[in-house]
Parts: structure tokens; C-alpha cells; sequence
């Protein structure tokens, strides 16, 4: 299977209805599951991210948590020493402090490919969760940094609504807009001449560089994206969760953004979105049933491995097109 | 007029010299054939003259400037190109985008993050074109992986081709496919390169191919040329004919 082009026209048509369907669910249901949904939107951010690298560029990360966690420290540390809780302002500073870090890993990382380049972006990352670990006097240790509600748009929490029909109502449609924005745009990103000029990256390395695309210039560039993306994430994630631990940092982080791009489908567009949103209705649900829930999760990932290699997003695809479309291995 | 030309070239893997001290040059606008055994140092020549790999000594001028120490992709904006021996192609892009890809590149347009290549009618058009010129305009939606091996072949070099180069390299253009196939995939390929007045060295083993489709033929033998002419001069030129060709000639 390719990641098959899809016309402006045709994505439209997939993602109004969807839209339409995200706009009035919060009217539907009830606050706690519409949080499990943002939840789910922002980790589809994420792997979003993720996965310019792995299914356009061709290289597995296994140190995503870096930026995430950049992403949710920046605000953690706005709210600590700026005193400011403009949602605005976080997402600049979650957006410049994840640039940074990613662009800084990312010159060290894109030399090199395959499990040279995962082994690498986890070393770093783990750097990043040692110094959240033991700076406790900046970091709050384990104990992490509480974030409090944010303003959004200027506009603080009103008195005396509960901070959870906040974050289920006017917060949901704050991260819903960011979703669709975000999504918008790496889809115009991979469907650019940059995102062709990655994907020849992935398909042979040494041609593209035969047909002059610059090929560590061109990853670096892929890699500082994809980490904003990640860092963005992390900065909606913080006031969703009202805390920022070092847990987010550390390399088994980055392991779950892995899950929901495999789960959903690296080799395809919608995949990272469908593999954020429902790994986590699977962890919640495994969680709340079960003290095992980690070997549910593991069963989970082998099955997939095994039966749905491509995932829900690439299964489904390869169900709805025609057969014959399937020219490939 | 002379293209390019290697001054006294050398490049060594341990103890075997690849390439040993080659003086090699190219003039405008002939088809060269770059022949010799396995070993012979063909491809590690057109690898220290595309960039793939660097010399250990000796020079290399295209249009009289020393483009020795230059990188890959500026050897490729002043003109050089090539395709590779084993199919290098885009594999999971299609026909179209593996041709479009090159056209973007030499138009500086790869760095565009927020524009729909798609939207780029002229790009496309043109990518076009070389697929028709090439005649794979019915396999332009196609993955490049999903081609038979003569398509891909030519893809290869049209995907070279659409970077307009002045001097083309073609390592062994018809390798891997049949000898039927042969000869219509040369037919193809030296028409492009002669109506588009492009200056090409193609590395091949068949010698029928060879001497068909070449204006001059450089021998190769264990890193040094062993010899140099019109196809008729190789034919006659019993050095080449028993080192190389393993016959005597006879005709």
C-alpha cells in the first residue's frame, strides 16, 4: 500500500461530515467522555507529528516524548515563573521551547536512519526525563508542575462554572479548531513538493540526493515540523490534565505515540488521527476494567502486529478500495 | 568542444585501484559507450564524476570549471545527472510524482511546504510529457514500484531526464531485462538523448547494443583506459577484441 493521494475535493468530503459529527458531540454526551475525546484529538496531534516522520520520511523515532513533554513543560514553567494562564501564550511558548529541542535533536539525529536514528532519539529524550526527574526545585520532581485553567482568547473561566464543563465545552472546541487546523495543514505539507521530496527520501535515500534533494537538510526540516506537532500536543494536553509529570518524558511515552500511529496506520493520512483517538478509549476502558490493563494493551499490540499490520486506517482503506487499485505488495 | 573531462583521476578501495589515474573526457554532444568487464572501474568512474563517491587525487572539469570537491547537488545544478545500474526509483510514488519530483527539484520548488504540488499545473504538465516521451503516459498513476522492470528501467532515466542535464550518465541501461526488450528500450532512450541534444556516456555490457547505438567507445580494463574510438576502430582493434570481448575478431 502507498499513501495514496487523495484530491482537496475528496478530502473535503470525508471531513465535513466528521467535523459536523465533532461540532455537536459535546451536546450529546456527557463532559467526562467528551474529555476522553479531547484526549484522544490531542494525541491524534501528536502522532500526527509523529508520523511525518515515520510514514513520509521513513525514519521511527522512539524519542517523541521529548517534545510532547517540551511542549507541556513550557507551560508548566509560563504558569511558574511569568505568572501568565493566557492559553495564547502557552501554545507560542509550548510551540517555541519544542521548535528549539527539536531542532537542536534533530541536526544530532537525521545522519542517520534505522535503528541508529530510533536508538538516538530515545537516548536524548531520556536526557530530558533524567533532568525533569532529579531538577526538583524546577521541575517539581515526580511530584511534576500543576497547570491551572487557562484564559482562552482573554477570556478566563467564569465564576462558578465547574472546570470540568470548561474543559468539555468551551476548552473541547478550543482543542477542536487546533485539531482541524493542524490536521489541515500537514495534510497540505505532505501533499506539497517537500512532502513528495520526503517520501522519495524514504523510498531511496541515495536517489533523492541524485535528483538534488538535500537529504539531511530535508529530514531536519521534517523532524523540526514533526516536533512542533508533538510539542503542540503536549501544550493542550497540560491544562486537560491539570499536570505535567516527568512520566510524560520518559521513552515509554514515546513508545504509546509509536502504538497510536501503528495502531491507526503509518501508511496512511487519517491513520495517526483514528490511532490516537482510539488508543485512548482502549487504555481508559482497559484501566477501568481491569488491574491488567497493561497486558491487555500488550495483546492489543501483538494482534495487531500479527493480523492488521496496516492498521485500522490501512485495513479499512484496503477493504474499501478496489482490489484491482492494489497494484502493490 | 569538450564537456568534461577527468585530469589523472584515481580512486582506490585497500589495495585495488577502482580507478587508476584516468584521464577521461567527454565531448559535447556525442553519445559515449563506457565499456569493460566486471571490475574494470566503469561505475566507480561515474560515481567519482556524478559525487557518489570523492577521488583520492586527480581533477574533474565540466565546461572547463573544477568541479572536483563539489557537492552532488550542485554537480546536478550545473548540469550532470544519472540514472543507477540497479532501478533506483521512487517505488511507493507514482510514475508521475517520481517525474514531478525531479521537475520541482530543478525548478527549486522541493522547499515549497504549503502548496499543493498537484495545484502546479505547469510542473505537471511537463512531467507528463516526459512520460509520453518515454511512452509510460498510461502507467503515470501507477506506484513506480508496481512496473515491470523495463518501465522501470526507463522511468530511471526519465527521471534523470527531467532534470534537463547537459551531460547524462546512464549506468547500464538495460540491465536485468530481456534481450527482446533490449534494443526497444535503446531505441527510446538514444532518440530522447539525441533530439534533446544531450551529451550521454552510457555503461553497458552488450556489445551489440554498443556498437549499434554509440558515436564513441572508451574500453576500461582494471582501472585504466585500454582504449578509445569510433566503434568501427573497437571492432578492428584486436587488444580490445581479446581483453574485453573474449573473442578474436574475425569479421
Amino acid at each position: 500500500m502507498n499513501l495514496i493521494s487523495v484530491s482537496p475535493k475528496q478530502a473535503l468530503l470525508y471531513a465535513i461530515p466528521i467535523a459536523g459529527v465533532l461540532l455537536f458531540l459535546p451536546l450529546l454526551i456527557e463532559p467526562y467522555q467528551v474529555t476522553l475525546l479531547e484526549y484522544g484529538l490531542i494525541f491524534a496531534i501528536a502522532a500526527l507529528g509523529f508520523n511525518l516522520l515515520l510514514g513520509y520520511t521513513g525514519l521511527l523515532s522512539f524519542g517523541h516524548s521529548a517534545y510532547f513533554g517540551m511542549g507541556a513543560y513550557a507551560v508548566a514553567f509560563i504558569v511558574k515563573y511569568l505568572n501568565v494562564t493566557s492559553m495564547e501564550v502557552f501554545l507560542l511558548g509550548g510551540a517555541l521551547a519544542s521548535a528549539g529541542i527539536a531542532a537542536l535533536f534533530g541536526f544530532l539525529c537525521v545522519r542517520y536512519t534505522r535503528i541508529f536514528f530510533g536508538i538516538l532519539t530515545m537516548a536524548l529524550s531520556q536526557v530530558l526525563w533524567s533532568l525533569a526527574f532529579k531538577f526538583y526545585w524546577v521541575t517539581g520532581g515526580t511530584d511534576g508542575l500543576r497547570v491551572p485553567t487557562p484564559s482562552l482568547l482573554g477570556v478566563p473561566i467564569p465564576q462558578g462554572e465547574e472546570k470540568m464543563i470548561f474543559l468539555a465545552h468551551r476548552y473541547y472546541y478550543y482543542v477542536l479548531i487546533i485539531f482541524f487546523l493542524s490536521a489541515a495543514v500537514m495534510w497540505l505539507i505532505v501533499h506539497s513538493p517537500f512532502g513528495k521530496a520526503l517520501q522519495a527520501i524514504r523510498d531511496n535515500e541515495t536517489r533523492a540526493e541524485f535528483v538534488g534533494v538535500q537529504v539531511w537538510h530535508y529530514r531536519w526540516i521534517a523532524f523540526l515540523v514533526s516536533g512542533i506537532y508533538t510539542g503542540l500536543a503536549g501544550t493542550l494536553w497540560v491544562p486537560l490534565n491539570g499536570l505535567t509529570t516527568p512520566d510524560i518524558l520518559h521513552w515509554t511515552f514515546s513508545g504509546k505515540i509509536v502504538f497510536f500511529t501503528v495502531l491507526g496506520g503509518f501508511q496512511t493520512f487519517t491513520g495517526p488521527i483514528i490511532g490516537g483517538v482510539v488508543y485512548n478509549y482502549l487504555e481508559t476502558y482497559a484501566v477501568g476494567h481491569t488491574v491488567y490493563w497493561q497486558m491487555v494493551l500488550g495483546v492489543v499490540l501483538v494482534l495487531l502486529v500479527l493480523v492488521l499490520p496496516a492498521g485500522i486506517a490501512g485495513t479499512a482503506e484496503r477493504l474499501i478500495l478496489k482490489p484491482e487499485k492494489g497494484g502493490l505488495k | 568542444m569538450i564537456l568534461l573531462e577527468t585530469k589523472s583521476l584515481a580512486k582506490s578501495f585497500g589495495d585495488m585501484h577502482a580507478v587508476n589515474h584516468v584521464n577521461f573526457s567527454v565531448a559535447q554532444g556525442e553519445l559515449l559507450a563506457l565499456i569493460g568487464s566486471n571490475g574494470a572501474g566503469k561505475t566507480t568512474l561515474v560515481n567519482l564524476i556524478s559525487g557518489l563517491l570523492q577521488p583520492d587525487s586527480g581533477t574533474i572539469l565540466f565546461k572547463g570549471a573544477d568541479i572536483t570537491a563539489m557537492s552532488v547537488h550542485d554537480r546536478i545544478k550545473t548540469g550532470i545527472a544519472r540514472s543507477f545500474q540497479l532501478v533506483t526509483v521512487f517505488d511507493q510514488l507514482s510514475a508521475l510524482d517520481n517525474i514531478e519530483l525531479a521537475v520541482f527539484s530543478r525548478e527549486a520548488k522541493t522547499r515549497r511546504l504549503f502548496s499543493l504540488a498537484s495545484s502546479d499545473h505547469a510542473v505537471r504538465e511537463e512531467a507528463r510529457e516526459v512520460l509520453r516521451e518515454f511512452g509510460l503516459e498510461d502507467r503515470a498513476a501507477r506506484a513506480a514500484g508496481g512496473l515491470a522492470q523495463g518501465e522501470r528501467k526507463l522511468l530511471d532515466v526519465a527521471v534523470a531526464y527531467a532534470l534537463q542535464p547537459q551531460l547524462l550518465f546512464l549506468d547500464e541501461p538495460t540491465s536485468g531485462v530481456s534481450t527482446r526488450e533490449k534494443a526497444p528500450i535503446m531505441d527510446i532512450i538514444t532518440s530522447i538523448v539525441r533530439s534533446g541534444k544531450i551529451t550521454a556516456v552510457i555503461i553497458e555490457h552488450d556489445m551489440d547494443v554498443v556498437f549499434k547505438y554509440s558515436d564513441r567507445i572508451v574500453a576500461m580494463h582494471e582501472g585504466t583506459i585500454l582504449a578509445d574510438g569510433t566503434p568501427d576502430e573497437i571492432r578492428r582493434n584486436d587488444h580490445v577484441t581479446t581483453t574485453l570481448l573474449g573473442t578474436t575478431s574475425s569479421s
